[in-house]
């Protein structure tokens, strides 16, 4: 499953004097089975681009493919793209409206055409992918706990089976525990299937902790596009356009401005505390 | 089209019609609208096309901005233009087509309703366009504040409308994002007969009902923090004042409307005169 | 400023005849003192009862069982309802639901209004309170066009203009991004240096309370910690046990004493972290 999109342009209300160019000539190649990550402060066009993804805003110009296949093509079904590429909005429980919470996980599969018994196995399954055993099948959705919550409507969209996972901000709201919880099942689930999973969020440290690389957006343009370690280097342009890095990466470089030999690209607190530790045992 | 309605925008501005009084202009706006039923000669729409237009070139909004909110009831338009065109009997017919028929009568009928519709509609438009809701709100309680005797709830109605007013579009911008949600989910709210139409709307009404009631607790809770209990002993932060501009506009909206009148007599005398 | 003793709150469920079905304890027996111009941090996971709370020092809800005092008023009297709540102001969680006016300035002006306060009054108090947040030069916008965390800001202004004691936040910054998160505690932290307002600040996310002068984390209705965040953060195990966290700084110290280097307990920020591990260093 791959993405590739070519010279990707997005006006908002073209002609008027509301014109916002929230996309500007995006070129981006994600591969089959990549963890990536997707920052930029609020604005920045990170939400209008992951949109695109699964058809849900079209290009004013520019064009993607899916697989290989131009999806504003003439013979390109926009339903089999959403099933195929599933998106995960801010605050999913608020879509939740089914009596149970199986049935309103069935929804997705049911609208692609599966019969009762095929949505309900297809529900099931991505109920379990998200830890939420038989117990919850009966229960009411607006009964769970805000973290259940979530975990059923990120249900709601796995069980539609997409290769392609979009979350923006999963853990908006959810206490430590909640956001660890739910980041290690996304893990989970794409070294396990090898989903390709876009993560768009706010916390440096929850990106370095997990994705493989890092697009970082502003002005609806893509700013930096690399690993982690690649992209932190650029802190200081990064604080320049309103984000920042990961704490870790501020006492490394920190450590280093004091004379000390460290290794700055460490990003998450596991490969900080081994930097240190070589260093001090050194 | 939801994007298209004017009415109940407020156009920011700095002009006369800006700065009047929100009571004179509702006053105005219903002056207003009865001259429009009451002028019954081509004069007397003269005078109200004059006001009309001396009140648009006050009010600093653009033309254009203000024909916008018509496109919203261009169908009723149309619909009331054809039902008077061919129903209204008249004495000469003009055209015949098997038992459809248009009259002298029809046509002035219809156009004559229709400017009525027109210039109610960029009537209305321009007292909202160049009131904030709150100010509107403001002076629909004021204007109303008799019928707190005959225990009417005046604050409580005026209180409602601005909050109405005020998460009109928040529930827009959730009604947008709760139906991208859907469609990702691989919901269709296009394809499909009546009936298939409505059922889809379940999962959007649903979460989106859920939502308005969460809203409405939280925001009775946030406005129960800030001490609110009711419209007594409240003060204003802009309590509503007549000027000298108000009163002046008042003695043109009166001495507009008997000209009106005055010129249904005169225009019936000089109809007359032409026999 | 605000005590609590023995509070206790259960929230109840109704059947369709109005008898209590079932009920549910949110807060069990707190027992808390805060003094006046504190800068007070709750911690708590979701659920842990924390907005209960909270919300009693409004006199939103009142206590099922124990008492609570605000400047020495009972919250459960009636009478002193309305002096308790302009005492003690109240920010919500999500900046849309609270703000009422259609235009800042208006927003600001609601809690006075509400107080029967003269106009002009309401009028210095608007500008007084607008800029303590810095958004005075918004007063004119509408607040759909603002940020969250100027939304944010602008309900803090309506509650400075009712001239309040103390407010409470209830996680003020859970729907925000980190620019807007920073923009709101630092405005929490301005009025409580400089205007001497007693905060308390509900919240979930650690780097935030790393300033606070003292701490309470709940868990299950109680009260199960309490201290300065030093003392807090030195808990690491018993931090994660109750679904929460501590700051980076503090994570990494505790990750390298667990390899063996002496570091001192509850870091709480990286520039202490630096001189310490410096330090360190020159010593080997």
């Amino acid at each position: 499953m791959s993405i590739k999109i070519k010279d990707v342009n997005y006006t908002y209300a073209e002609n008027t004097a509301y014109e916002i160019h929230a996309l500007k000539d995006v070129n981006l190649e994600i591969p089959d089975g990549q963890f990536v990550g997707l920052i930029g402060h609020t604005g920045s066009g990170k939400s209008t681009l992951v949109q695109h993804l699964n058809g849900l805003i079209k290009a004013t110009g520019g064009r993607i493919y899916f697989n290989g296949r131009d999806i504003y093509g003439e013979n390109f079904s926009m339903k089999e793209l959403r099933s195929k590429v599933g998106l995960v909005f801010q605050y999913p429980e608020h879509q939740l409206f089914e009596v149970d919470v199986l049935s309103d996980v069935c929804f997705g599969p049911k609208n692609l055409g599966f019969s009762r018994e095929e949505a309900e196995e297809k529900a099931k399954a991505a109920l379990c992918m998200v830890g939420m055993g038989e117990e919850y099948y009966r229960r009411s959705p607006f009964e769970l706990s805000g973290g259940q919550k979530r975990r059923v409507a990120i249900a709601g969209v796995l069980a539609m089976e997409p290769e392609m996972l979009i979350l923006d901000e999963p853990t908006a709201g959810l206490d430590p525990r909640g956001r660890d919880e739910i980041l290690d099942q996304i893990e989970k689930l794409q070294k396990e299937r090898g989903i390709t999973v876009v993560l768009v969020s706010h916390s440096m440290e929850d990106v370095a902790r997990y994705v493989d690389r890092i697009i970082v957006m502003n002005q609806g343009q893509v700013r930096f596009d690399g690993a982690p370690r690649e992209v932190f280097r650029h802190y200081q342009e990064l604080e320049a356009i309103g984000l920042a890095a990961p704490q870790t990466t501020y006492v490394m470089q920190e450590l280093k401005k004091r004379g000390a030999d460290v290794d700055t690209d460490a990003t998450t607190i596991e490969e900080a505390a081994d930097a240190i530790e070589h260093w001090l045992r050194n | 089209m939801i994007r298209d309605i004017t009415l109940g925008q407020y156009y920011p501005a700095k002009s006369i019609i800006h700065q009047l009084d929100p009571r004179v202009k509702l006053v105005t706006t219903m002056v207003y609208i009865v001259s429009l039923f009451v002028a019954k000669g081509i004069s007397g729409y003269l005078i109200a096309t004059l006001f009309l237009a001396m009140v648009v070139k006050m009010s600093k909004v653009p033309f254009g901005y203000i024909t916008k909110g018509l496109k919203a009831i261009i169908m009723i338009l149309l619909i009331t233009v054809v039902f008077n065109l061919f129903l209204v009997d008249g004495d000469i017919v003009l055209w015949r087509f098997g038992f459809l028929r248009i009259t002298d009568k029809g046509v002035r009928t219809a156009v004559f309703m229709a400017i009525r519709l027109i210039y109610l509609i960029i009537g209305s438009s321009i007292m909202t366009l160049t009131t904030t809701p709150n100010d509107l709100t403001d002076g629909l309680e004021k204007l109303l504040g008799p019928l707190k005797k005959i225990h009417v709830p005046v604050h409580e109605i005026a209180m409602m409308m601005s909050i109405a007013l005020r998460f009109i579009p928040i529930l827009l911008e959730e009604t947008d994002k709760i139906m991208k949600a859907q469609i990702a989910r691989g919901a269709d709210f296009e394809t499909g007969n009546l009936i298939q139409k409505a059922r889809a709307m379940v999962p959007l009404l649903v979460p989106l009902f859920i939502s308005a009631f969460r809203r409405a607790n939280d925001l009775a809770m946030a406005m129960e923090a800030r001490c609110y209990h009711g419209g007594d002993g409240r003060t204003k932060m802009k309590p509503l004042h007549y000027e000298s501009r108000d009163k002046t506009a008042y003695a043109v909206v009166w001495g507009y409307l008997l000209l009106v009148i005055a010129a249904n007599y005169v225009g019936g005398l000089y109809a007359i005169q032409l026999l | 400023m605000i005590r609590a003793k023995e509070l206790t709150f259960d929230y109840e469920r109704l059947d369709e005849e109005g008898n209590v079905e079932s009920k549910k304890r949110a807060v069990d027996h707190v027992n808390l003192h805060i003094r006046p111009g504190k800068f007070i941090a709750i911690l708590g996971h979701n659920g842990s009862g924390k907005s209960t709370l909270a919300k009693h020092i409004n006199a939103i809800l009142t206590p099922t069982e124990g008492t609570l005092w605000v400047d020495g008023m009972d919250t459960s009297e009636d009478d002193k309802l309305w002096k308790i709540r302009q005492d003690a102001g109240m920010v919500f969680q999500n900046p849309d639901n609270q703000i009422i006016g259609t235009v800042v300035e208006e927003d600001v002006g609601f809690g006075p209004e509400n107080l029967g306060v003269p106009t002009d009054e309401i009028w210095r108090r608007v500008e007084e309170s607008l800029s303590a947040v810095g958004m005075l030069k918004y007063r004119h916008h509408s607040p759909n066009k603002l940020s969250g965390g100027q939304k944010q800001r602008v309900a803090i202004a309506g509650v400075m203009a009712m001239h309040p004691r103390c407010i409470v936040l209830d996680e003020p910054t859970a729907m925000l991004d980190p620019n807007g998160r920073a923009s709101v505690i630092r405005t929490a932290r301005k009025l409580n240096q400089e205007e001497g307002i007693t905060i308390i600040l509900i919240t979930h996310y650690m780097e935030e309370v790393v300033e606070a002068d003292h701490v309470f984390v709940m868990d299950n209705g109680k009260v199960v910690m309490e201290g300065n965040p030093r003392e807090i953060f030195s808990r690491v195990e018993e931090l994660k046990r109750l679904r929460l966290d501590v700051p980076q700084a503090t994570l990494l110290a505790y990750e390298l004493k667990k390899k063996g280097f002496p570091l001192p307990d509850g870091i709480l920020n990286n520039e202490e972290l630096v001189e310490r591990l410096c330090q360190l260093k020159s010593k080997m």
